[in-house]
This record gives structure tokens, C-alpha cells and sequence, in this order.
């Protein structure tokens, strides 16, 4: 493959203007789960639980795998396998380190299940493909409509529990003795994860789905701890790697996910180095020291 | 002064007890951790909660929070029932460090006390901010109000979980061995401030702890537990050979040099998190 080659199927934007409004859904099905992602992936990050959103898109995606080949709704399948993931890790693993081991237990189950069913499937090759990198171009107006009332739910949900979910997360002892329902609290936010991912598998895909519920909330860690400010960057961050990386596949012959995940990855990157640059420069130095060095 | 907040209720001038367990009794199976214990604790009073680990110390605290019900006998925590999520107690446990990427300042840390149990998300901010500002000056951590609390040092965290357990103006301030892995100024300087808090605003404190010379000169009262048994009264009556002796049903020495009272000869079991009884040689 020459380089003209490799350039022309991976960025093409001749004819873009006329492309453009015919993915007008994608797009929006694009920033509305790059909004779901930014959210929850703050307590995705504040609860430790990266390793369990990659378990729980494992699972995800034999749900769908079995939807696919039962002649089932794709999405009501990943929707049901990584309910029950998610709801099954938050009912086993108390501890982080017991938790790991179920999660790295389940998480090749999963995928060899999803595996076996995609491949007594007998149909196109590329709804399989698609299950494991992402397949958000072909979103039609009802399937956006139903993503957009699930996005809808969790978000809900989210603002419902967010201050006794924050102190929860940050302080679980305390909270308890505050009295907050800690651990229902915490299945409840499985459940809601459990949503999220199903649907960020749509963009891009069970194996990727990291880069939109981790990379941006890790981005946005990075240059604030200021807890509004994070959940702004964080979803400002998903959205502009899920509609940016939309936009530049559009042209192209390749999967949306490269470029969502290679998006995301630059944001991180950036984040990384203005963090550090931050904390040397005196992150943590005192207001009154401040002060006096002015 | 605290809008807030109600004012307390009109009473006597000897003042409701912050707390009052009558004739309670605490046991897991055949295994009486303590039994027979009555006790009022007053508004402002400090107690010291001291024993060896597994003598029942943080099992006192979690009967008090509502986290464990009594075997027998009844505790009113400001004159209610004492239940799970009482608003009348503040809580601060151990040090326990936050990662350094917690997406929380230290303000929000405080702030979490405020508001945090409550459900949805803050619309208006005004009377929020103005309490954490209070409650950041009466720690003495409104230098870092702004730092995220992953960045802190472990005193300076354990502040902000004193502030953070301060904001409903609790009638009864809980402390589970909140010095532990503090350096030693900084074990000074957080018993002054929950010293402080008790004598300048009447808060009931309960400081559970397995060394009593860094609380020692805020200290009213020592409820001291060992082997199913516990002697209540102040350090000078109970922190003696004699006394301790009695309990531990064995001979332990009790000195005192330099203000400090150090313990030598606890039995085998309960020698844990006292390492600094020992002399050199003995710790064989």
C-alpha cells in the first residue's frame, strides 16, 4: 500500500460537503454518547473501575453476539449482557483486588462467548466486524431516538445520585456512617455503567470502548481536580473525539474507531503534559506562599 | 451565628448528655466484648476510648454511629435512639490517603459534608460556599482550601475530614484512631483542634485511640477496655498500675516520665500498636 493509498482511505474529504448532511444522525448519536461517556466516566475513574468497564464490554458483546445470531435486537442484546455484567461485578467485588481477579475471570468468557456465537452466524461479515470495532455510520433515525431516550435515562439518573454517589465514592466510610446507602448506591451506578457501555459499544465498538468512558475523564483528571470542572472537560473531551472522529471517517474507508480512539488519545496526551507542567509548577503550593512569591 | 442550624432546644443548666448508654452490653456469640457499662457523656466532655485491638474500641464506635445494634441494654445519642446516619454525630476514621488524581479539592472534601448526603445536584451555591468557608477557618486549612486533597499531607487530610465531619454542628464528634500514621506534630495539632472543639463548642468528643500521650492533656475521661472488661475515669484514676492491673487480671506496670504514661506488661495478645511500651530488649 503506497502512501496515496493509505492517506486516501484514511482521510478523504472529497465530495465532504454533500456527505456531511447525510450523517447528520450519526453525528448527533456521536455527541450524545460522547455526553453519556464524559459523565460517567468521573466515577468511572473516582471508583476505580476501568478494568471493569473493559470486563463489562466483553460480556456486552456476546450479548450482542447472541442477539445477532438468535435474529435479535443488537442492541437489546448488548444491552442485556453488559446489564448483567455490570450488575454481577457490583454484587461480587467488594474489595478492589478481589474484584480484579472476577473481572480478569469473567472478561475472556465473555469474549470467547461472543466469539462462538459470531461465528456459527451465518450472515454479513460485516455486522461482526462491527460488534468489535464500532459500526456508528449506519445509525438510523429510530435507533437514534431509542439511543437518545437510554442516554436520557442514564443522565437522569446520574444527576439523581450524583452528590451521595460522589461521597460514596470518595469516602465509602464515611458516607456509610453518614448514613447514605452506600452499596446501593453502588449498584445503581453498575447499572447505569452497565447502559453506557452497551452504547458506547455502538460507536466504537467492545474493544475500544475505554477511549470513550476512561480517556477523557483520565484527560480531564489531569489538569483539575475542581469537581465541576472535570465533569465539563471530561465531557467536552468525549464529545470532541466521538463527533470530531465522526467527522474524519467520514471521507475514509476504515472503521469510525481509529479515529475516535487516536483523538482521545492526543487529548490525553496534551492533558498529560499540561498536568505535569502544572504540578511543577506549584499545584499544591500554598495560597499564602503564593502570596509571598508574587 | 449558624442560620443554618436550630437553636439547641432550652434546657436544664447541667445540660442533656451528648450521649447515655445504660446497662449495655456488646457480644458476638460466647464473646462479651463489654457488658454492664453505663455511661453519659456531656456536651464538651472528651473521651478517651483506649484498649488493646480487639478489645471492642471500634465496636463501641460503630454501636454509636447505628452501624451495630447493642446485645442488651439502650443508648440515646442526643436524647434519640442512636441510629445509622444520625445527624447528631460527626465522624472522622483513620487516615486513609485519596488517590492523587481525586477529582475532589480540599474544599469539596469539606463541602461533601455539608451537602453530600443530600440527592441530585447543588443548584444554589451561596450558603454551600459560606459554610465551607467557615468551616476551612475553623480547621485552619483555608490556605489549601483549593488543592486537590490528593496532594495533601496526611494531617493536613485529616483536618478536612474534621471539618468535613463538623458541618452539621454534631452533638457528638467520633474519632477512630484519626492520629494513626500522622507524624508527631501533626498528631498535636489535630488533637488540639478536636481538643479545641470540644471546650470552645460543647462538642461531645469520643476519641478512640491505642496511645493516650498525644490526646492526653485534652482528655476529661478514659473509658479503657480489655478482655471483656473496661474501668471508666479520668486518666489519673484509671491510667494507674493498680487499676490496669485489676483489668488486664494480670500485673502491668504503669509509668510516668515527662508527662507521658507509658504501660509495660500487657499481656501477649493486646501488645499490638504498642510498640513503644517496650524496651529494646523485651520485644523478642
Amino acid at each position: 500500500m503506497s502512501w496515496t493509498d493509505f492517506t486516501g482511505a484514511v482521510f478523504n474529504f472529497t465530495d465532504y460537503a454533500e456527505l456531511l448532511p447525510l450523517f447528520r444522525d450519526s453525528l448527533l448519536a456521536g455527541a450524545i454518547l460522547g455526553l453519556v461517556g464524559g459523565l460517567i466516566g468521573t466515577f468511572v475513574m473516582m471508583r476505580d473501575l476501568a478494568f471493569a468497564v473493559h470486563g463489562i464490554a466483553e460480556l456486552s458483546f456476546a450479548g450482542a453476539a447472541f442477539a445477532l445470531l438468535v435474529g435479535a435486537d443488537l442492541i437489546l442484546g448488548s444491552l442485556v449482557g453488559s446489564v448483567l455484567a455490570a450488575l454481577l461485578l457490583g454484587a461480587m467485588g467488594v474489595r478492589a483486588r478481589e474484584k480484579n481477579s472476577v473481572i480478569g475471570v469473567i472478561m475472556p468468557f465473555g469474549l470467547g462467548l461472543g466469539i462462538l456465537f459470531l461465528s456459527l452466524y451465518q450472515g454479513r461479515a460485516a455486522n461482526k466486524f462491527g460488534l468489535l470495532t464500532g459500526q456508528i455510520v449506519s445509525v438510523d433515525s429510530t435507533q437514534l431516538s431509542a439511543l437518545a431516550v437510554t442516554a436520557l435515562v442514564v443522565i437522569a439518573g446520574l444527576v439523581l445520585i450524583w452528590r451521595p454517589l460522589t461521597f460514596a465514592s470518595a469516602d465509602p466510610d464515611i458516607a456509610a456512617a453518614r448514613g447514605i446507602p452506600v452499596r446501593t448506591l453502588s449498584m445503581a451506578f453498575m447499572f447505569l455503567l452497565g447502559i453506557s457501555v452497551a452504547l458506547s459499544i455502538q460507536v466504537v465498538g467492545a474493544l475500544l470502548v475505554l477511549a470513550l468512558l476512561i480517556t477523557p475523564a483520565a484527560a480531564a483528571l489531569q489538569v483539575t481536580a475542581a469537581p465541576r470542572m472535570v465533569v465539563l472537560l471530561s465531557v467536552a473531551f468525549a464529545i470532541l473525539s466521538t463527533v470530531g472522529g465522526i467527522m474524519l471517517a467520514l471521507g475514509g474507508r476504515i472503521p469510525i474507531s481509529p479515529y475516535v480512539t487516536t483523538l482521545s488519545f492526543a487529548i490525553y496526551l496534551v492533558c498529560r503534559v499540561a498536568g505535569s507542567w502544572r504540578r511543577r509548577r506549584g499545584w499544591s503550593a500554598r495560597a499564602a506562599s503564593l502570596r509571598a512569591h508574587a | 451565628m449558624r442560620p443554618d442550624v436550630p437553636a439547641p432546644p432550652a434546657e436544664d443548666p447541667a445540660g442533656r448528655p451528648a450521649v447515655t448508654l445504660r446497662d449495655a452490653r456488646l457480644a458476638y456469640g460466647n464473646r462479651v466484648l463489654w457488658d454492664g457499662l453505663d455511661l453519659d457523656i456531656a456536651p464538651g466532655e472528651f473521651l478517651a476510648v483506649l484498649g488493646a485491638n480487639g478489645s471492642g474500641k471500634t465496636s463501641f464506635l460503630k454501636v454509636l454511629l447505628g452501624l451495630a445494634p447493642l446485645s442488651a441494654g439502650s443508648l440515646t445519642v442526643d436524647g434519640e435512639p442512636a441510629r445509622r446516619g444520625h445527624r447528631g454525630i460527626g465522624y472522622v476514621p483513620q487516615q486513609k490517603h485519596f488517590a492523587p488524581d481525586t477529582p475532589l479539592r480540599a474544599r469539596d472534601l469539606v463541602g461533601l459534608g455539608v451537602d453530600g448526603h443530600k440527592w441530585g445536584v447543588r443548584l444554589r451555591g451561596r450558603a454551600y460556599r459560606r459554610r465551607v468557608d467557615e468551616l476551612l477557618e475553623q480547621v485552619g486549612a483555608t490556605p489549601y482550601a483549593r488543592i486537590p486533597v490528593g496532594l495533601l499531607s496526611g494531617g493536613e487530610q485529616q483536618r478536612l475530614r474534621i471539618a468535613q465531619a463538623l458541618a452539621p454542628n454534631p452533638r457528638v464528634l467520633l474519632c477512630d484512631e484519626p492520629l494513626l500514621s500522622l507524624d508527631l506534630n501533626h498528631q498535636k495539632a489535630v488533637s488540639a483542634l478536636v481538643g479545641h472543639q470540644a471546650r470552645a463548642n460543647g462538642t461531645a468528643v469520643v476519641f478512640v485511640t491505642h496511645e493516650i500521650n498525644p490526646i492526653l492533656e485534652h482528655v476529661d475521661r478514659v473509658l479503657y477496655l480489655a478482655g471483656g472488661r473496661f474501668t471508666i475515669g479520668t486518666p489519673g484514676e484509671v491510667m494507674t498500675t493498680e487499676v490496669l492491673s485489676k483489668l488486664y487480671g494480670t500485673h502491668v506496670e504503669v509509668l510516668h516520665s515527662n508527662g507521658r504514661i507509658v504501660v509495660v506488661g500487657m499481656p501477649e495478645a493486646v501488645m499490638d500498636g504498642h510498640p513503644e511500651v517496650l524496651p529494646a530488649g523485651e520485644a523478642a
